[in-house]
């Protein structure tokens, strides 16, 4: 099946509109201005809303099925978070207007920093990170800003997992830190000797994701960030897995110094294509006066007849702006709506359920599939997307079989310590009816990889367009909307 | 899987062949066939630039995964390889020849003998393969 694209589909002199006759004297377009190299699709207003409409029909995402991207926590975004950030009350409002004019914008921002301050167990927290490796960037710089500040000035490394997403150490590297790699044991634990081997006063820190990518909680947490803490050095939270511990555990309580909260995962946000994300930033008391500007306080307390008067304020020692305005407004709202509508016990359920539906999935999968840290997981697990008695099989084999069975595939090839790693994270929000049917396909795909590798192989069969060649649409980018004719 | 027998390999599947004081480096055929097929590769270091062991000196990306490429010696860089960033699909079809990364002026050539021979080194990749 090939798609036709706009150009395709243009027929010379077709047009969407007609306009009425005018009523001034018509002059000839200035011929400098034309442009023989711009061939713009020329169609009707039918045209253009089928085809769009059509392509959009072929696209897959959350609200078509499941999408099991592990680490990424694609759960169903509510449609009411919809409903609240189009009232008129936010939709309309504009970043430069007066804060008092705002006021109920602003106390819902407030209102949102102190749930996430609660749900996590830190001191402050600033909305303004643009999304995740933002927030991340942000924790990395208030690192730096806080040994600065003590005159600390050896501090050159951050200590990064093996199982960290690539984000960490792109943005301790971006931040001027070497970034130096920390093994996983044979558990899936920091590896604690080497961690103590490592640790002395050139430790910056030491970025954590718990539980970590393999989905496995670091049952030795307490004594790595003791390690990190005895050395002088900061443990940073990428809060990317805090899908597996809302109302459990608390990385503040924890000992853990600052982190991420990724909005568009953990707090239903639309992720993707459907973005944008919102990454703020939590701390420890100690680090409060680091945190980007503006963060919204209460100025003036309120009385029985009057609210509080909300406004922005700099923390001392700020690490200075780091967005425009005040962070992804429509996410926080949306953010927030999520938060009151699960309460207090509900955020506890969708932990519950999350971990409980990624156990439920692996206990129907392992056996068919290899299972290299044989521990109970999270929120997600990791498995092995190749066979020994099937060798020409790999993990992208299964991904794009998977498509063929109408399921989004699951990530590939990370975290990088697993061998033709399949990560899968199914989220609360499915249900087990289609938890069954993903393990029936991928019980169904295991199979086929023994008995018909070839349809594996040269997966996808179903799809609009079969396999993609991956190493041509790395090396040789056409990055324009059309090819050019003599090209 | 490819082995040549008269090189030297690092736990992080990086080979160094040995002449007299010139070292030349290059990633195995274990790490080509573990990244699969490779878009892209640069060479980080330049020539005349003193490098130490354990510095990361290039960096190979596949469609599966991006590995910086670690020198396990230290010395001056004499040569580097400037094709590979035309056709970086060399270090799948050729690893221990014309993919070769660069060439370093060993100051230490006592940090060879940490390296594993190829029978060593053989064992180390089956131990890691089912």
């Amino acid at each position: 099946m090939t798609e036709p694209t706009i150009y395709e589909l243009s027929s010379t002199g077709r047009v969407g509109v007609e306009y009425p006759l005018p009523d001034v004297p018509l002059t000839d377009f200035p011929v400098e201005l034309l442009r023989e190299d711009l061939p713009l699709p020329e169609l009707s207003e039918v045209d253009v809303v089928r085809h769009f409409t059509h392509l959009s029909s072929l696209n897959y995402c959350i609200d078509t099925g499941l999408y099991p991207l592990g680490s990424c926590t694609m759960k169903y975004n509510p449609k009411i978070n919809e409903e609240t950030a189009r009232l008129p009350g936010f939709a309309h409002t504009h970043p430069l207007q007066p804060a008092e004019t705002v006021q109920v914008n602003l106390a819902l921002m407030f209102e949102l920093q102190e749930f996430l301050k609660e749900i996590s167990g830190f001191a402050g927290v600033c909305l303004e990170p643009a999304a995740g490796a933002q927030g991340e960037m942000v924790g990395v710089m208030i690192i730096r800003a806080y040994h600065r500040s003590r005159g600390d000035s050896k501090r050159v490394k951050m200590l990064i997992p093996d199982s960290a997403h690539g984000t960490n150490p792109a943005s301790s590297a971006m931040s001027g830190f070497e970034v130096v790699p920390v093994p996983s044991d044979a558990s899936g634990n920091v590896d604690l000797a080497a961690l103590k081997a490592i640790c002395d006063d050139t430790v910056a820190g030491l970025m954590l994701t718990n539980p970590n990518t393999l989905g496995l909680f670091d049952e030795n947490v307490l004594e790595v960030i003791k390690t990190v803490h005895a050395a002088g050095g900061l443990v940073y939270g990428d809060g990317a897995n805090l899908n597996a511990l809302l109302g459990i555990a608390r990385p503040g309580d924890l000992g853990f110094d600052l982190m991420h909260f990724n909005l568009h995962k953990t707090f239903s946000t639309p992720h993707g294509g459907g973005g944008p994300g919102s990454g703020p930033v939590g701390v420890t008391k100690k680090l409060i006066d680091f945190l980007p500007t503006p963060v919204v306080a209460v100025i003036e307390e309120g009385s029985e007849e009057l609210p509080p008067l909300y406004g922005f304020t700099t923390p001392k020692q700020t690490i200075g702006r780091v967005k425009s305005f005040y962070g992804q407004f429509g996410m926080i709202v949306r953010a927030f709506t999520y938060i009151r509508m699960q309460g207090p016990d509900g955020l506890k359920k969708v932990s519950q359920y999350a971990v409980l539906n990624a156990n439920y999935l692996l206990s129907r999968l392992q056996g068919a599939y290899v299972l290299p840290y044989k521990r109970r997981c999270m929120h997600e697990f990791v498995l092995e997307g190749c066979w020994a008695d099937a060798p020409e099989v790999h993990a992208m084999d299964v991904a794009k079989r998977l498509m063929d069975y109408k399921f989004h595939p699951p990530t590939n090839y990370f975290p990088l310590i697993v061998h033709e790693a399949l990560m899968i994270e199914p989220t609360e929000t499915e249900s087990m009816q289609t938890l069954d049917l993903f393990a029936d396909a991928m019980l169904k795909i295991a199979e086929e990889a023994h008995t018909h590798p070839e349809l594996l192989k040269s997966a996808p069969h179903d799809t609009p367009i079969s396999r993609l060649d991956e190493v041509k649409a790395a090396k040789d980018l056409v990055l324009c909307c059309w090819i050019p004719e003599d090209n | 899987m490819k082995i040549q027998p008269t090189l030297k390999y690092t736990n992080s599947d990086e080979w160094v062949a040995v002449e007299g004081k010139t070292a030349t480096l290059g990633v195995s055929d274990y790490a080509q066939d573990q990244l699969s097929d490779v878009v892209f590769v640069e060479v980080s270091a330049n020539v005349g630039d003193i490098i130490k062991k354990n510095s990361a000196v290039a960096t190979v990306e596949s469609v599966k995964a991006a590995s910086d490429v670690i020198s396990p010696v230290s010395g001056k860089v004499i040569a580097v390889n400037e094709v590979l960033s035309t056709t970086p699909e060399q270090v799948n079809s050729d690893p221990f020849g014309a993919a070769w990364l660069l060439k370093v002026e060993l100051s230490d050539p006592a940090e060879l003998d940490n390296l594993m021979d190829a029978e060593a080194y053989e064992k180390y990749c089956a131990d890691r393969s089912h």
